[in-house]
């Protein structure tokens, strides 16, 4: 899960790491009234959308006097921004976020996240702030620092020495990063993050380390202990259909396609979509229905599809391990029945009760194509959509 | 022979109240796994449905002689059922659960470290050895005693390949369900090294998605260490940047561990890559006759 910037340094804040004093508003009056209270100017006046590369788009503004912070605000406020994380289609923004300027003297790149290949959070560093750090490490991979955290012990202060040193600090700003840089890991494994990004850590004109925006995902598995953190979702940067979805907890992804998909298992599904492309179509979803779901899920998952106007032919590809085959078969019948089936159907069944569901597709009066094998299914219904 | 699991092991299995826990036990057991008993905290010293339950899986090994162990507790408990699997002295623990967070697993490495247990998932479909054992929610019926390994991070894709061999009259030695987590107990590669020590495994079919570098490091191995041919398929080629779909492992960032790069890299270490994953079984058949 993403959430807000403003919401990312609020909790940071909670962990004495310093960021910019700030307020965000929803509206353009607010922003001149809260840069006022806040402090004299400059102050930067920032679109919140979950992406990056907003500054790029027009999303961050500096503004010198109550009135300009005003007009920026008014300017953001319902403007379509598009960044290189948004996509074509882009991102209304709703939300703008006022903050204090500061001058600022030199940027740094810093993140934690959990590192596959050693298994343990890793704290990332480089000088180069404020750049794209994907560029950075393809093109100078040893400009960027690693650290790797014993989870028993957390970023022991040596660590953060260490780091500190290496991207060149003085020991006046080592002395500040070294509870920056812990109490930023604290954050991350008391909030199940799956990646705090800040990017960029400034030094300040007067010599003070301040991180200027900051970035938090969070890890959707421990969301169930972070109540507080999951109320902080904001439904209106998500696809309507992936938040209905997200109501019979499916993993459903909108994708550009018209080929919809029905698929047990994460692989399998990703499979699927592949073997689509294989042949020439193009997938409009990623759907997993799960292994352990109920009639009720498939049924919620089929009419999610059935439902989406762009889907000119549907693909369900099960093979039934814990997934019994009438049991998609039922949930298939059934949203059918709720919707209509108004595109060309393809069905390939496998496994764990493989004869039961075919039978009962077949007798159930619906116009499905069955198809023997996923290469069979792929190219039917990719030949039926295009017609 | 086979890897991991044969008909000699004893399973015993966590959560053995739950419905899921229950019913994979009996699936298992019917399948002719020696399931020797569970454990749920509260129930020890009932039965349910022939299965004697335990309080602590210490009780368990100690009156069963068990030495592998199935978790199917929720997410909130998975990562301390582990933890008391491997403080009991299981050999083998597998965990089926899905929604485990990563950092619970983090610490489970962590607690794992110079211990001799091996640890495979979580999120997998388990481990089987076709015609002795199996040991998670995979159909047994597909699957069939013969010469080929199987290893993947996908359940119902392992199915897929699975199948594919099967229909051609080509069985299996052991086919391993390694997790779509970012963080688990066995990768590629230390199933590949057991798959290579293995006398009775003639070839191997992999598979992988996209994310991380798991499948490079195993290619690597295919290429320096690796005397028995190995076909893969990589899933998630058309699947958009920075988009989680499903397994959490199956990320892309920063253009690593995308779909096109990995299949070039395991092309020049040698594997033969399936375009199609209607056609595992089929690129494995190019490289080697059974």
């Amino acid at each position: 899960m993403n959430i807000h910037e403003y919401q990312a340094k609020a909790i940071l804040r909670n962990f004495g790491v310093p960021v910019p004093e700030g307020h965000v508003v929803y509206n353009s009056n607010s922003a001149r009234d809260w840069a006022k209270r806040i402090g004299e100017g400059p102050w930067a006046v920032k679109a919140q959308i979950h992406a990056g590369g907003r500054g790029k788009g027009g999303g961050v503004k500096i503004a010198k006097t109550a009135d300009e912070v005003k007009q920026f605000a008014r300017e953001m406020f319902g403007m379509t921004l598009v960044t290189h994380q948004t996509g074509l289609e882009g991102k209304i923004v709703k939300r703008v976020l006022i903050e204090n300027g500061c001058d600022i003297a030199d940027e740094f790149y810093l993140s934690f996240l959990v590192d596959r290949s050693t298994d343990k959070v890793t704290l990332m560093a480089s000088a180069e702030g404020g750049m794209d750090i994907e560029e950075v490490a393809a093109k100078t991979p040893e400009k960027i620092f690693f650290e790797a955290v014993d989870p028993t012990i957390g970023l022991a202060a040596y660590q953060a020495r260490k780091v500190a040193f290496k991207l060149g600090f003085g020991i006046a700003q080592v002395k500040q990063a070294v509870p920056l840089f812990m109490n930023l890991y604290k954050a991350f494994v008391d909030a199940d993050c799956s990646l705090l990004e800040i990017n960029p850590l400034v030094l300040t004109g007067d010599g003070n380390l301040l991180c200027l925006d900051a970035k938090l995902n969070f890890d959707d598995n421990a969301l169930f202990r972070h109540l507080r953190i999951r109320d902080l979702r904001d439904y209106d940067e998500e696809d309507a259909n992936e938040i209905e979805a997200s109501q019979y907890d499916l993993s459903y992804i909108a994708l550009d396609g018209n080929i919809g998909c029905m698929v047990n298992g994460a692989g399998l599904a990703m499979a699927t979509m592949d073997i689509i492309k294989h042949y020439g179509g193009d997938p409009a979803n990623f759907l997993d229905v799960g292994g352990g779901a109920t009639i009720e899920r498939v049924t919620e998952a089929f009419k999610l599809i059935l439902s989406d106007d762009k889907v000119k032919g549907i693909l369900v590809n099960i093979f039934g391990g814990i997934m019994k085959c009438d049991v998609i078969a039922t949930g298939v019948i059934e949203g059918a029945k709720q919707l209509g089936v108004k595109v060309p159907l393809v069905v390939r069944l496998e496994g764990t009760n493989v004869e039961l569901g075919k039978k009962m597709l077949a007798e159930s009066g619906l116009n499905i194509v069955s198809a023997d094998g996923m290469a069979d299914a792929a190219e039917k219904i990719v030949k039926a959509v295009k017609g | 022979m086979s890897i991991l699991v044969d008909k000699n092991t004893r399973v015993i299995t966590q959560g053995i109240t739950g419905a899921t826990g229950l019913f994979h036990a009996q699936g298992a057991r019917d399948y002719g796994t020696q399931m020797v008993g569970g454990v749920t905290p509260g129930k020890g010293g009932t039965k349910i449905d022939g299965f004697p339950v335990f309080d602590t899986v210490e009780d368990a090994v100690k009156a069963t002689g068990a030495n592998a162990s199935v978790i199917y507790v929720p997410p909130i408990g998975s990562a301390d059922a582990i933890m008391e699997a491997v403080d009991a002295g299981i050999e083998l623990v597998i965990c089926i659960t899905e929604g485990v967070p990563v950092l619970d697993m983090v610490k489970v490495k962590k607690y794992m470290e110079g211990k001799s247990c091996r640890l495979v998932g979580p999120n997998c479909p388990g481990v089987i050895t076709p015609e002795e054992c199996k040991i998670g929610i995979m159909p047994g019926y597909i699957h069939k005693k013969g010469p080929v390994g199987v290893v993947s991070r996908s359940g119902t894709l392992t199915y897929e390949a699975v199948w594919q061999l099967t229909t051609r009259n080509i069985g299996q030695t052991t086919c391993v369900g390694i997790g779509g987590d970012p963080v688990n107990g066995t990768d590629h590669l230390d199933v590949l090294r057991m798959f290579e020590d293995d006398p009775a495994t003639e070839a191997v079919i992999m598979i992988g998605e996209i994310g991380g570098d798991a499948e490079e490091q195993a290619a690597a191995f295919v290429r320096d260490h690796m005397t028995k041919p190995v076909a893969a398929f990589i899933a998630g080629a058309t699947a958009p940047s920075g988009k989680r779909m499903g397994h959490a492992g199956a990320i892309i960032s920063g253009g690593k561990g995308d779909a096109a790069s990995k299949k070039a890299f395991l092309r020049e270490c040698g594997v033969s890559v399936a375009d199609s994953p209607a056609e595992m079984a089929e690129a494995l058949l190019k490289i080697w006759q059974p």
